[in-house]
């Protein structure tokens, strides 16, 4: 019982570490760049949701709905702004622009919120379920967390996989050149890739901190990177590898401390990266590339 | 080149001429104007500073520190001052990081100061130690409770409980008081604060038949999930769980140990007080919660209500930050007041003779103050005071 409940709990904080590797993944699988202010994103969100829910006193599913549009807006905001300019520049001039991005992010919602630590009221009115006699409790916000992002994982995989614009993406990611010869707007279809992340982001921000409720302007960061590496883990670039990723890290994270020693966990879990890096350099799903001679 | 140089030369001569001249200005008026004390001049005062997070996850802290450590000094120098001179008292951030903290006691320095009263949490505070005891300042932190803070060197007190006092406080209340027969740890491995704690509780539990059934611990790096600990510690079936933390990440425990249906007694350590200021918090989640603390807004003695009454009047929308860091450095202050009026400091004295005299003054005065009363100082600089427990209480912090 203690075995299941330390899985399922894994398994919930994974599904959180997906939905933001898949804002990762899927801006590296298109323009070909790590946006680390991504963790930041998520902060955002949380932080829109907040307002709506705690100082508005809306509705949490208006509150949510509001934080992903204003979410897809700054990504896509951010894009234009900072992003685009430097589309011939180096990748580590744009790596470099990102992490200015974050930064900016983290000090902005320290002006306007201040640094003290907010308790988040959970977005997720459905109460726990309690299994065999109380020995195990599944949170509503767990079972919200999985169903959410098994939906948005399938839903982006047909996006992705079976929509015009989908398809035209796929055609940037493997090649921008040629997909601009074919006709497909390659600047839209990144600032559409940073809409869906960014949009994910917000969705991902409201259930971290309805799962943890503690909202500060450093929230997104830790998360943020935990999910970076969640997106290496199962192959940067691939959607369902971020889903996997993702739900490995937060099991092994959570068996490690629940069963090998709560100091190590993060030892841990960055060992197992490495013993997998060292095995398959692409990651879980990562496709292998030819070099072309 | 040669031109740039000479020019370099004489317009550096004349700025120096300018000051000098603007420096004896001062000096003229001054004495023209001795006895009006009110400094605008910063030659007549006595010079303190301030080290503490006044941004940052634990700014609640420092913002308390800082408004009480301001609120003591208007009113000593309402009060005539110390030895009639008046004292400056200038604070700076350091993030509650050890790195910055060093920054800001250095630019301090420069300032003038001639002792610091900070840093405010531990990590910082060792690091800045270091740097006091080889300038022999004195420094007087008013809760950064770690015991490597005054290891240093012999200019080195502090206000609040070292950990092996709060540690040891904590398991003698609880076993005297019966709370509990089992208890279960979480505690922070990254932080000294909190690993400090946890050592010194662990022992004295099982000297007074406490049984310790699991100790689990967490990082700053992984300060949001705490189930699998919890999970642990359910399976044990701990009737307490004491935390000596910091009340963000003990928020989350206890929210996330109510969610899988554990609740057993909490009990804190200093760093739990803030707990009830945190913005939208759930009163009902945190009944009952229990911690160590010097000061207890609600206690009806004398010190304590003057320093509510006070601290209202001057600060009324900042009331939240009216807790025992305020509390520890409003009587740090004082403190700081008693010992260079027994030893007679003045401005124009430099910190290190200020830290010779004050060292040994720091342990032959006795306060009374908001946290406690008969504080003393040994020469190691660890106050002398009992611990005392605070209980939340319907949204109210009581004695227990």
């Amino acid at each position: 019982m203690k075995f299941l409940s330390q899985l399922i709990s894994g398994i919930s904080l994974g599904s959180i570490y997906s939905l933001i590797a898949l804002g990762y993944t899927m801006v590296y699988g298109i323009a070909k760049m790590l946006n680390f202010a991504h963790g930041d994103v998520i902060m955002v969100g949380a932080f829109v949701v907040y307002t709506m829910c705690v100082t508005l006193n809306l509705s949490p599913i208006l509150g949510v709905l509001i934080a992903i549009a204003f979410c897809t807006v700054l990504g896509m905001v951010i894009e234009r702004l900072a992003y685009k300019p430097l589309r011939q520049a180096t990748s580590l001039a744009v790596l470099i622009t990102a992490i200015g991005v974050s930064y900016f992010l983290q000090n902005t919602a320290l002006l306007i919120f201040g640094s003290d630590t907010k308790k988040f009221t959970s977005v997720v009115s459905i109460s726990s379920v309690s299994l065999a006699d109380g020995q195990l409790i599944i949170s509503g916000e767990t079972i919200v967390t999985i169903i959410v992002s098994v939906v948005i994982m399938v839903a982006l995989s047909l996006f992705v996989n079976k929509s015009k614009p989908g398809k035209a993406m796929r055609a940037v990611s493997e090649d921008k050149g040629a997909a601009q010869l074919m006709g497909i707007n390659v600047n839209a279809m990144i600032a559409l890739t940073f809409a869906i992340g960014s949009g994910l982001a917000a969705i991902a921000g409201a259930l971290l901190c309805s799962a943890y409720p503690a909202l500060s302007p450093y929230t997104g960061a830790m998360p943020g990177i935990k999910a970076f590496v969640a997106a290496v883990f199962g192959g940067i670039g691939s959607i369902p590898g971020a889903m996997i990723g993702g739900i490995l890290l937060g099991v092994i994270e959570n068996l490690s401390k629940g069963y090998i020693s709560s100091q190590l966990s993060d030892a841990i879990v960055f060992a197992v990266l490495i013993i997998v890096l060292l095995v398959r350099p692409t990651g879980i799903l990562g496709k292998k590339i030819n070099e072309k001679v | 080149m040669k031109i740039k140089k000479i020019l370099a030369v004489v317009l550096s001569l004349c700025m120096i001429f300018a000051l000098a001249a603007c420096s004896s200005s001062i000096e003229d008026e001054e004495a023209s104007t001795e006895e009006a004390g009110a400094s605008t001049s910063s030659e007549g005062t006595i010079k303190i500073g301030g080290i503490g997070p006044l941004t940052g996850d634990v700014a609640q802290y420092g913002v308390a520190v800082k408004l009480g450590a301001e609120l003591a000094v208007a009113e000593i120098n309402a009060a005539g001052g110390i030895n009639g001179y008046q004292i400056e008292f200038k604070m700076e951030d350091d993030v509650g990081d050890a790195e910055k903290a060093v920054t800001a006691y250095g630019s301090l320095k420069d300032w003038g100061m001639q002792m610091v009263m900070g840093t405010v949490t531990s990590t910082p505070c060792i690091s800045v130690a270091s740097e006091a005891a080889a300038d022999n300042m004195l420094l007087l932190t008013p809760s950064g409770s770690a015991v490597e803070c005054l290891e240093a060197g012999d200019t080195l007190f502090r206000m609040c409980f070292s950990d092996p006092n709060q540690g040891i406080g904590a398991a003698d209340f609880i076993a005297d008081n019966d709370l509990a027969t089992t208890v279960a740890i979480i505690y922070n491995s990254s932080d000294t604060y909190s690993t400090g704690i946890m050592e010194k509780f662990t022992e004295e539990a099982a000297e007074v038949g406490l049984e310790i059934v699991a100790t689990e611990a967490f990082t700053n790096d992984s300060a949001t999930d705490f189930s699998a600990q919890l999970t642990n510690i359910k399976e044990t079936g701990a009737d307490l769980l004491f935390l000596p933390i910091y009340y963000t990440p003990a928020s989350l425990i206890i929210s996330q140990a109510t969610a899988m249906g554990y609740e057993p007694t909490y009990f804190g350590s200093d760093g739990m007080d803030g707990i009830l200021g945190m913005e939208n918090i759930d009163v009902d989640l945190i009944d009952g919660v229990m911690y160590l603390t010097p000061f207890i807004e609600s206690s009806t003695d004398d010190a304590t209500v003057n320093f509510v009454e006070s601290f209202t009047a001057a600060y009324p929308d900042q009331t939240a930050y009216m807790n025992q860091f305020a509390a520890d450095a409003y009587d740090a202050i004082y403190a700081l007041k008693a010992a260079a009026e027994s030893c007679s400091i003045t401005p124009d004295m430099d910190a290190s003779t200020v830290g010779d005299l004050m060292k040994v003054a720091m342990t032959e005065i006795t306060i009374d103050g908001v946290t406690g009363t008969g504080i003393t100082w040994g020469e190691d600089g660890e106050p002398n005071k009992t611990p005392r427990v605070a209980k939340i209480e319907n949204g109210e912090i009581v004695a227990a």
